[in-house]
């Protein structure tokens, strides 16, 4: 039983990582019609200038909570100004082909400069150690990138449903000519969104440093099963990006823990049922004819 | 104000591929009247409801909207002059409320519209103004339901509500009763006809009853072209118009 809960917190946890970064997909999804492919790319990003913040300039893990977020929105902006833009006319095809590119660029620049060993990261003073609840041991960091991811997670959902902007990017995420004819400038949200959709990869890259081997590859596998997070929750649903996240993290979990050999296969078998009975994921919309 | 043109196209084209879709179309819309636009399918008439709100940009000629020249504007810098269009197909944003659809409607001719960090919830002025409007259309008790829930005839009434929301000079009507049931229609009618107190009208429709009902005017395009105008009853006995219509029933 106590072994459960631990695995149960460690797929909460990845899943919490899943999460963040499926709602930045989805967001940019959304708002851009694009799918970006770099989305893992920028979220070994994250982890890779967190760790040379701390070699380098020995910035700790709080600030680089902040500071990376905001580093990667920059980055974000410059991705969309300077080139996914030139490309939004054309066929989505286009700049799904631009960013995976990106990604071969990033990950070997990362790879050039400090090579393919892992970068040296550590979990933060305070949240080393363990919880004992009742009989059960839970890693501290753990329990805090869960409950953290979904703090965000939710503190993004008002943002999304409470507010104007809100309402403007639900909206453009729909219709985006509709709400044109209702005066909405929809092109002056486009490069803050894909912005902070980029920043949401590189906080989930912050997050997962102390956790996990900080390496140019690290985003390779992770953004394959991001696509399987973005199929199950439904492309463009944000609670759909949220949900299935935390799902693949928790039957990831359980899958390295009782059928290791089997623990990544079972992601794609969970896609594919999904896919089969709601061809729109979970929380998608059914297309309309 | 009243017999002064609210709306002129000159000469206005639009060229897709060498295929004009709109052919050199003079159209003069006066102040205070109810304009139909029809004509057969692939007459062009989507497309220039698509030139006057930005969607398009055309080929050549111009727009002028109370005497100023809109051409080639975006459809965020037209609507706020104030036209207001509403579409062929249902475009509404399913997942939210009816509320919320009024709400961004109101909003966005407002100042409000910079305050994007500001809480919806706040908007109270709106809330009020949103309930009213939804009254006005027989929607009110659905307020907070998505608009995912309403059935089709619902959904082209709640179209109205926001094009009103925006309380524009100008109203566009793309097709107001396309695939309605006749008690719809009627129902359409009686709505559009209030709606147009005081306000312009330019609208699409292929039903002839909704067209005598409301029209002042009457603009038939074939292929691109302006084929007759005038009130209805003189463009329904207009020969041309006889055999555009007959000719394009018995292809």
């Amino acid at each position: 039983m106590s072994e459960f809960i631990q695995y149960t917190l460690q797929g909460l946890a990845a899943g919490g990582f899943y999460a963040l970064s499926a709602l930045g997909l989805a967001v940019i999804f959304g708002v851009l019609g694009v799918v970006n492919f770099s989305h893992g790319a920028c979220y070994m990003l994250g982890a890779v200038i967190a760790a040379v913040l701390l070699a380098e300039l020995q910035v700790g893990f709080w600030v680089a909570l902040l500071v990376v977020p905001i580093l990667m929105f920059g980055f974000g902006v410059l991705m969309e100004r300077l080139l996914v833009r030139w490309l939004l006319a054309l066929d989505p095809l286009y700049n799904f082909l631009l960013t995976f590119g990106l990604t071969l660029i990033l990950v070997e620049a990362v790879k050039q400069r400090y090579g393919v060993s892992g970068l040296p990261y550590e979990v933060p003073a305070g949240l080393g150690g363990q919880v004992s609840v009742g009989s059960v041991n839970l890693s501290a960091y753990a329990i805090f990138a869960c409950v953290f991811s979904v703090a965000v997670c939710l503190a993004v959902g008002l943002l999304l449903t409470r507010t104007r902007i809100g309402m403007i990017v639900r909206a453009s995420t729909e219709a985006p000519e509709r709400t044109r004819a209702l005066g909405i400038n929809v092109g002056r949200w486009v490069t803050p969104v894909f912005g902070f959709g980029i920043a949401l990869a590189g906080l989930a890259g912050v997050l997962a440093a102390p956790t996990r081997a900080i390496t140019a590859e690290m985003g390779s596998n992770f953004i394959i099963i991001l696509f399987a997070v973005v199929v199950i929750g439904g492309l463009g649903s944000i609670l759909g990006a949220v949900v299935a996240g935390l799902l693949v993290g928790l039957v990831e979990a359980y899958g390295i823990a009782y059928a290791p050999t089997y623990a990544q296969i079972v992601i794609f078998v969970l896609m594919a049922l999904v896919v089969l009975v709601r061809p729109s994921g979970l929380f998608g919309r059914e297309e309309v004819a | 104000m009243t017999g002064t043109p609210l709306l002129e196209t000159r000469a206005l084209t639009k060229e897709f591929r060498g295929f004009r879709a709109v052919s050199e179309v003079d159209l003069t819309v006066t102040r205070g009247t109810v304009h139909a636009l029809v004509g057969p399918n692939g007459a062009g008439k989507t497309t220039l409801f698509n030139l006057l709100t930005g969607f398009l940009s055309p080929t050549s000629g111009t727009v002028l909207f109370d005497g100023q020249d809109i051409t080639g504007r975006a459809p965020e810098q037209i609507a706020p002059l104030g036209i207001a269009r509403s579409f062929q197909i249902t475009s509404l944003f399913e997942a939210m409320t009816l509320r919320e659809h009024l709400e961004l409607a109101l909003a966005s001719p407002t100042g409000m519209g910079r305050q994007w960090w500001r809480s919806v919830a706040r908007m109270a002025t709106f809330k009020d103004r949103a309930m009213e409007l939804l009254e006005q259309v027989g929607l009110a008790d659905r307020a907070g339901a998505p608009a995912s829930s309403l059935a089709y005839g619902q959904k082209r009434a709640l179209e109205l509500a926001i094009a009103l929301a925006l309380d524009p000079k100008l109203l566009l009507l793309d097709e107001p009763t396309a695939g309605m049931g006749i008690e719809d229609v009627d129902r359409t009618i009686a709505l559009v006809k209030q709606l147009a107190e005081g306000r312009t009208v330019v609208f699409v429709d292929h039903n002839m009853h909704v067209v005598g009902s409301l029209a002042d005017r009457v603009t038939v395009l074939q292929s691109g072209q302006v084929l007759a105008e005038g009130p209805y009853e003189q463009v329904r006995a207009d020969e041309r118009v006889i055999t555009a219509y007959l000719g394009a029933a018995h292809e």
